[in-house]
């Protein structure tokens, strides 16, 4: 057992863990975070995307105990306000990028790191290579790519449309 | 259409999900849960010996192993298909019992032999690495025309038809002799649809709760119908009335009709939970979900088709064998029949002579899979329909032109017993073909021909049924004034939440936001059938309307005794109780009210104002058929065996639009997982019968980058069978478009002589085709 101290969505939390415990479960069943999913057990649907120290990182890929104290970690419970959603969010309501909803937390905190690493512009080709980490079952991504369009708009990030895509 | 969807603001339920607040069963923990861990066959096929449980039961933290025969001294009972061909119409068949824990044999890898319960997740899996099982392998069998045909050993040795459940045939044997005797041209080709993996991304999961106080279950499962799964387990497997099991199914994380049915684990849980005095949880890991999940489609096909030289089919003729899997489990039915049943498709045949071979193998159990044998069916039809072009040298457009039941025709009835009420195919295929432009193909082509490529186009119809079963809805205001809605139906995805409450808000002129919706449980809901099939616009929204228009007959009672005057005065508008020729009204909301006080005219009438209603389908009553039009041109490198789907354009008929943006979403959706059945997705068993695409990482879905830009167009052509007018809409993408992608293909490369390439059409596949047809194998 290792005793932690991370910064979650802003707030200094303890835990005591086996060394074996994986990030996804510290935040699903220790600190009762259950937005982050657990959809495949082989990093490859990254439903479980949560955001350390500013890089999107698939939780069910790093061991807990490996992190340094205080690191920081946020997840999709640390978007929205009592009064408004995250930009983007709201662009994924909008557009109706979302059904089942169980891949959305992970695809929500993407996008958003989708935006950040490409401040000189997102084109919907790009949004596609730069969602090769992430499965949807339910919409087929054509709504998911223009509501990220739409949410880097609402963040200030200029979007190009490319040429044949569907408006 | 486009203002429609500029509307949308988004749904009711969005919220929840992109706040991370939604609750998926994973997500819930009740007070003293312990976990279950399963042990499963790693062989396809033995006699089970012996189980060794005492090293397990010496385990840290393990509260419990139970195997077989504890399932038998326990007296559960094994768990029969939920309905079989027979019901339908079809042959008696061979169904299978299933007991919840295998006691003497196991049929297919990941069969249930035995489970453990113990503190933790972790615990529960240690130990079940620990229980010593001896098994006696059995030769195995994963072929389900291998199976009849003698390497098989019977699974079931008291079926007297072997490895056969029953055979389905519909038509006319003579008249399609007849018309392929005197037809000028025949062609047969060989099909191949592989078993997919339903594989929604919340893995199936459960929480069963024994309260002995109360002597009553409680299941929370990842399910789309809890009713049914109510049923199955209280009749089958726990043998107690029904209403001693609550099912209570929260969000659910996609289903695609792998949560449709129970599975073992659902009773499992409860069970364990009786024998433990303790809450427990399982939740599938990936790779277990993909050894014991039901898997779609898996069939075989020989088809013919007879026409003459100037593009009229005479007749089809077609012998499938269709791999049930161990057990003849769950809905197996209806893709079974619906894989024949429309193979009329949106065409005039004539004749048909059509069979369908359930067959047992030593592999998971086969059930519905989004489309469930409508897939199968059009991919028959519409790959015939485009060989048959290329023999009679006739644009494929044109054949199917002049083969389509005309508007006028309707209600028409098919071949094989259908009878569609309603649809503009031609009309649809004129659209189609000229928003795609398939004029410019040839100019396209010659362009990809400069760059190297291959360039190949198909325009597909399809055809789909919706709408089985009856269905209740039901309306309930709250004392407050506020509305309930009580949905039979369930939402996983296609968002019932919003749709239904749109409705009811527009019929009764009351806001969206004092209307809460309600379903998925059991204590909470009489009756529902839940959803699958595209049924929950029809049958949920027809019998919604019915419990509207219960619920104002029942408000005009009120008002009638407010307002001093008749009942059949009264007349209900926007939201008020009106008599007719005065300026008497009372709101609707406030006779609500008035049906809650403590005293008043609610003693009069009886307290409470609610109103319930129902819709019936198939079968009993006539089903909808939504339907469309695909058109789609892709790129082959012939070097690579690389393909690129460069257009791709989407017509669907779905009736009445209930929400545009929503049933885009669905043919959206739709359509990536036809793309992924044509080009990317198989479950593969080597012969041995072991599963060699047991993860994310050997079972290949679309990802954003394999999704092309689709143009998808609404057409509402108003279905005559409901109120609504509505049509299904959730399988309708994922119908038409193995049949368009691989249609595509094989015009790109059938040039160099290639007849026939099966599904997935991998770039490894289509590369070793090339190669093939280069060599001229």
């Amino acid at each position: 057992m290792r005793d932690i101290v991370l910064n979650v969505n802003g707030k200094t939390r303890h835990a005591r863990i086996e060394e074996r415990t994986l990030l996804v479960s510290l935040l699903r069943d220790t600190l009762g975070l259950t937005g982050t999913h657990v959809g495949c057990d082989t990093s490859q649907c990254g439903a479980c995307v949560v955001s350390i120290e500013g890089e999107t990182v698939k939780s069910c890929s790093v061991l807990a105990a490996t992190l340094p104290d205080g690191t920081a970690i946020s997840t999709i419970e640390s978007l929205a306000t009592s009064d408004a959603l995250h930009p983007m969010q709201q662009a994924f309501s909008e557009c109706h990028a979302l059904q089942c909803g169980y891949c959305t937390p992970g695809l929500v905190i993407t996008a958003i790191d989708i935006v950040r690493k490409n401040p000189e512009g997102l084109t919907p080709d790009l949004i596609r290579k730069e969602l090769k980490g992430n499965i949807c079952r339910c919409t087929g991504y054509l709504n998911i790519i223009q509501a990220i369009m739409r949410g880097a708009a609402a963040m200030g990030v200029p979007t190009l449309a490319a040429e044949g895509e569907a408006q | 259409m486009n203002d429609l969807r500029d509307r949308f603001t988004g749904r009711l339920e969005d919220r929840r999900f992109l706040t991370g607040t939604g609750r998926y069963v994973d997500d819930i923990t009740l007070p003293h849960q312990a976990h279950m861990a399963l042990v499963l066959s790693p062989y396809a096929h033995a006699v089970l010996r012996g189980i060794d449980t005492a090293e397990a039961e010496a385990m840290p933290g393990v509260l419990a192993v139970l195997t077989g025969a504890d399932v038998l001294a326990d007296g559960l009972g094994p768990v029969p298909p939920f309905f079989m061909p027979k019901m339908w119409g079809g042959p008696e068949g061979y169904a299978t019992l299933r007991p919840i824990l295998c006691t003497d044999r196991v049929r297919c890898v990941g069969d249930r032999v035995a489970i453990v319960i113990a503190e933790t997740r972790d615990q529960a899996r240690l130990a079940a690495e620990m229980v010593a099982v001896d098994y006696d392998p059995l030769p195995v069998v994963t072929s389900a025309r291998a199976a009849l045909e003698g390497d098989g050993v019977p699974l079931w040795e008291d079926n007297p038809t072997g490895n056969l459940s029953c055979s389905l045939e519909m038509g006319d044997k003579a008249a399609t002799a007849a018309a392929f005797a005197a037809a000028d041209v025949t062609l047969h080709r060989h099909f191949l649809t592989p078993r997919l993996a339903p594989a929604s991304l919340e893995p199936r999961g459960c929480i069963g709760h024994y309260d002995a106080g109360e002597d009553r279950y409680t299941l929370h499962t990842s399910s789309q119908d809890p009713h049914g799964f109510r049923a199955v387990i209280a009749r089958n497997v726990l043998k107690c009335a029904e209403s001693r099991i609550r099912v209570i199914s929260p969000d659910v994380g996609g289903g695609f009709g792998l949560k449709a049915h129970m599975h073992p684990e659902d009773a499992l849980v409860l069970w364990a939970s009786r024998r433990t005095g303790r809450p427990v949880k399982w939740i599938a890991t990936r790779s277990e979900a993909m050894m014991t999940d039901t898997q779609g489609r898996g069939q075989e096909i020989e088809a013919e088709i007879a026409l003459n030289r100037d593009g009229k089919v005479l007749a089809v003729r077609a012998t499938a064998w269709t791999n049930m899997g161990a057990y003849f489990w769950g809905t197996a039915t209806p893709p079974f029949y619906f894989a024949m049943q429309l193979i009329p498709n949106v065409y005039d045949l004539g004749a048909v002579d059509l069979t369908n071979h359930a067959v047992f193998t030593n592999i998971a159990p086969m059930s519905v899979y989004r489309g469930a044998g409508r897939p199968e069916a059009t991919f028959v039809m519409e790959r015939l329909m485009d060989e048959a072009a290329a023999a009679i040298g006739m644009d494929p457009v044109e054949l199917r032109l002049k083969n389509v039941i005309a508007p006028e025709a309707m209600p028409f009835k098919t071949a094989t017993g259908m009878v569609y009420d309603s649809g503009e195919f031609a009309n649809m295929i004129r659209k189609a073909r000229a928003a795609a432009d398939w004029a410019g193909f040839p100019a396209r082509a010659e362009a990809s021909r400069a760059k190297g490529l291959l360039r190949g186009r198909s325009l597909i119809s399809y055809i789909e049924v919706a709408g089985v079963m009856n269905e209740r809805m039901e309306l309930r205001f709250e004392p407050d004034g506020t509305l309930t809605i009580l949905a039979g139906t369930h939402s996983h995805g296609q968002g019932h939440a919003t749709v239904f409450t749109e409705l009811v808000a527009d019929w009764l002129s009351i806001p969206a936001e004092s209307i809460r919706y309600v379903q998925g449980d059991t204590d909470r809901i009489l009756v529902g059938r839940g959803t699958f099939a595209a049924r929950s616009s029809m049958l949920g929204g027809s019998a919604l309307l019915r419990a509207k228009d219960a619920l104002i007959e029942r408000a005009k009672e009120m008002a009638a005794v407010v307002l001093q005057a008749e009942i059949a005065d009264i007349d209900f508008e926007q939201g008020m109780l009106k008599v007719r020729g005065s300026n008497k009204a009372l709101s609707l909301i406030e006779a609500a009210k008035l049906f809650y006080l403590p005293a008043g005219p609610a003693n009069l009438l009886g307290i409470g104002l609610t109103g319930a209603g129902t819709a019936a389908g198939k079968p009993g009553a006539a089903p909808n058929y939504p339907n469309g039009c695909m058109v789609c041109e892709v790129e082959v490198n012939p070097k690579t065996g690389a393909l690129t789907i460069e257009r791709f354009v989407a017509f669907d008929d779905v009736g009445r639009i209930l929400n545009a943006t929503l049933c885009e979403g669905q043919i959206h959706g739709g359509i990536a997982q036809g793309l992924g059945q044509a080009l990317l997705e198989a479950m593969t068993y080597d012969e041995d019968g072991q599963l060699t695409s047991g993860s994310f990482m050997d079972y290949c879905m679309p990802r954003a980058e394999h999704m092309p830009a689709v143009d998808s167009y609404l057409l509402e052509v108003p279905c005559a069978t409901n109120p609504l007018q509505v049509k299904g809409v959730g399988e309708s993408g994922a119908i038409g478009t193995p049949a368009a992608l691989v249609n595509a293909v094989m015009d790109a490369i059938r040039p160099l002589g290639v007849t026939s390439i099966d599904m997935p059409v991998t770039q490894a596949r289509l590369w070793q085709t090339l190669r093939d047809a280069e060599a001229g194998v």
